[in-house]
């Protein structure tokens, strides 16, 4: 043992020295590297989110319409005390959830089909397929699908040319969701925003199906489970966290969108386009700070339940 | 979102720089010195200006309409412009500072002579502001206490836009877009009509309430009490359900005249031009309640640290030639009369067609305060609350 320590040179450099000075103390060592990119996080990241939510807690002057920086909770009460606000927030969540159900529903026939019977030719065909919109530019997708859904646009020209105008008035006069076309409507906006963040559902289930082993549903069946047996208790059960990880996406992504509402609907607000208003048009910074807890809160939940069905298992 | 880029071209002929360089060096505290400025002196070699889109244009667009050239050649001023959006943008960029110059719309002129990001323009050192359109010289937008904070630059108005094949008669009121009834064509207007997506459109509807119902006794728009504000959102209320979108972007509008079937709305002279070049049936009028407009004005940012260039082009800015190729290439008018005569790109019925003597009908965008005139007592309703009620309209309560 003494002949090891007296085998190391004593005069070592600063930079040896430094070295295993660090690789004797590896807690030191994690407190380095890590340093930086916490206080990032922390103060960059985290420290302006929650200055702007601590300005919640002050309030407009009602008089000159400036910001008071005192501790106040007039913001919050006129937050809860305007149905106005509370139609916003259902609104924008009921909205995010249709769009979540419905991408779920339209993306995991494709994963399924990517997974498990496409070849691989075909496999980089559908990948690049499902990524490639997400190439070009967002707001020109958004502007195409006005034109797609417009009153003289082409989906009601070819349900006209089917004779099938009457189907399609049947489902703008539906009350609430309808309207004069389809591109002022909700159901307008609903189809855009399924559109525009489906691949952000695709993807992960891609990934949860690919984990779900091909021993597993032969054993399935060899036990003699039907298909739709095999599905619905061996496929499905392991492919749903990636299914809820994709819809962390949809959901969140859609909450918080303010350019589809604002290009294709019928110009009702949504809780992003809110926040930019209150805070850029009106500067009523305080009313936009007590917006933007709302998605938190709503997203704080949403992950809560997640956590508990295993999506994170399947990021 | 509605921002549109207009890039400065990156093309620095060698000789600017260093006359620009030479400036910056000689001019040495000149930036510090910029409060009061007393005479103009030589340029810094760059002006940075935050303007609407299609505002300043050298050329790049359209090779005819280019006013920052010669002004460039002329003074060794480099123009830097950077464009913005909306009123709320340009008062934010002029918070952050680093500009010299702003042409700022009525909504935000008063906010930025209150919040004192802009600084007493000396009308003396700018020769040619006698030459201003007297009705615009001491315009209570840029004129505070009989102090100028600014150059009147250009100024237009919110037409009432109508489908020609609808309205074989151009409608005559505002209400085609207030209130339900059916249209010249035996149908009716539900569904068919747009109204603007900003809470400066309450005054739009306060506007067609001063005549329609005098006796609210509204008499500015932009200054309400209590019972005339809740009239005018009473109106937009029911507008809402008359109308299936609101406008912001002046080409959606322009797509919805053309394929959403829209046959009358609030809109500018720029989509009616758009529309009719096209060959669409629009047409486009004041109604006789008259019409909400926006007066832009060209103002010296408190900091600006090129005040000598800045000085050179605010009288650049209203040289007759700069105004009437303004005019013809925005749709607006002038702020300049002798901009309306022998302007090749205007011709000599331009001011006349973008409403030059429409003047006294237009109630100029200014933002609504707590304090005002109107009512000095109880006060008018501030724009803070204009904007969460209009939220709370379009959402349908």
């Amino acid at each position: 043992m003494t002949s090891a320590a007296a085998a190391l040179p004593l005069d070592r450099s600063p930079l040896q020295r430094l070295s295993s000075a660090l690789y004797l103390r590896p807690a030191l060592l994690t407190f380095l590297l890590l340093t930086p990119p916490l206080l990032w996080l922390g103060v960059i990241y985290l420290g302006s989110l929650f200055t702007l939510l601590a300005h919640s807690f002050f309030a407009l002057d009602e008089f000159s319409g400036v910001m008071v920086r005192e501790f106040s909770l007039a913001t919050w009460k006129e937050f809860f005390g305007n149905p106005a606000n509370w139609d916003v927030v259902i609104r924008s969540a009921l909205m995010a959830i249709a769009v979540t159900l419905a991408a779920a529903l339209i993306a995991f026939p494709i994963a399924y089909y990517m997974v498990r019977y496409a070849g691989l030719r075909m496999k980089a065909v559908l990948y690049l397929g499902v990524m490639l919109p997400l190439w070009s530019s967002y707001l020109v997708r958004v502007y195409a699908w006005k034109l797609i859904l417009a009153k003289e646009g082409i989906v009601s020209w070819f349900a006209n040319t089917l004779h099938l105008g009457w189907l399609l008035d049947l489902v703008l006069d539906i009350p609430e969701i309808g309207g004069p076309s389809l591109s002022t409507s909700y159901l307008g906006t609903f189809i855009v925003f399924t559109y525009i963040w489906l691949p952000f559902m695709i993807l992960p289930v891609v990934a949860a199906l690919e984990r779900v082993p091909g021993s597993v549903i032969e054993a399935s069946g060899d036990l003699g489970a039907k298909p739709g047996q095999t599905f619905r208790k061996v496929i499905l059960p392991l492919a749903f966290p990636g299914v809820v990880a994709g819809s962390i996406f949809t959901f969140s992504l859609t909450l918080g969108d303010y350019i589809i509402p604002s290009i294709i609907g019928k110009s009702v607000p949504f809780l992003g386009e809110t926040v930019y208003r209150l805070q850029g048009t009106a500067g009523n910074v305080p009313m936009a700070a007590a917006f933007t807890v709302v998605p938190i809160v709503i997203m704080g939940i949403y992950l809560t339940l997640a956590k508990r069905l295993g999506a994170f298992d399947a990021l | 979102m509605e921002t549109y880029a207009f890039p400065v071209s990156g093309r620095v002929c060698a000789r600017i720089l260093t006359i620009a360089m030479a400036a910056a060096f000689g001019a040495g505290l000149g930036g510090a010195q910029a409060q009061g400025l007393q005479t103009v002196g030589k340029g810094e070699g760059q002006v940075d200006i935050v303007a609407w889109p299609g505002y300043i244009e050298r050329g790049e667009t359209d090779k005819s309409y280019d006013w920052v050239t010669e002004f460039e050649k002329k003074t060794g001023c480099k123009v830097n412009v950077k464009t913005a959006g909306t009123s709320d943008e340009m008062v934010a960029l002029m918070n952050e500072g680093g500009f010299d110059l702003v042409t700022a719309s009525g909504d935000a002129s008063l906010r930025l002579i209150a919040g004192k990001r802009v600084q007493e323009v000396n009308v003396n050192l700018i020769p040619s502001y006698s030459k201003v359109d007297p009705r615009l010289q001491n315009a209570p937008w840029h004129t505070v206490e009989g102090k100028h904070y600014g150059v009147p630059y250009q100024w237009g108005y919110n037409v009432l836009a109508y489908n020609t094949k609808v309205f074989k008669k151009p409608p005559t009121s505002w209400s085609v877009v207030f209130e339900e009834q059916k249209l010249p064509d035996g149908k009716s207007n539900k569904g068919r009509v747009q109204a603007f997506d900003g809470p400066i459109y309450i005054a739009d509807a306060a506007l067609y309430l001063k005549s329609a119902k005098p006796a609210l006794g509204i008499k500015d728009p932009y200054q309400l009490n209590e019972d005339q504000y809740k009239a005018a959102l009473d109106l937009l209320r029911k507008q809402r359900k008359l109308v299936s979108r609101y406008w912001h972007d002046a080409m959606i509008q322009v797509d919805d005249f053309k394929n959403e079937g829209v046959v009358a709305s609030s809109s500018w002279g720029f989509q009616v031009n758009l529309l009719q070049s096209e060959k669409r049936p629009i047409g486009s009028i004041v109604p006789k309640e008259g019409a909400t407009g926006w007066a832009d004005t060209t103002m010296l940012h408190v900091n600006a640290k090129n005040p000598n260039c800045a000085y050179m082009w605010m009288e650049h800015s209203i040289n007759a030639k700069t105004q009437g190729d303004l005019a013809a290439w925005f749709g607006s008018v002038p702020s300049v009369p002798a901009a309306c005569k022998g302007n090749a790109l205007l011709g000599d019925k331009g001011c006349e067609t973008n409403g030059y003597n429409e003047f006294d009908r237009i109630s100029f965008w200014k933002t609504p305060t707590a304090k005002c005139a109107d009512h000095p007592e109880k006060g008018c309703v501030p724009y803070y609350r204009w904007v969460s009620d209009y939220i709370a309209v379009l959402g349908g309560r």
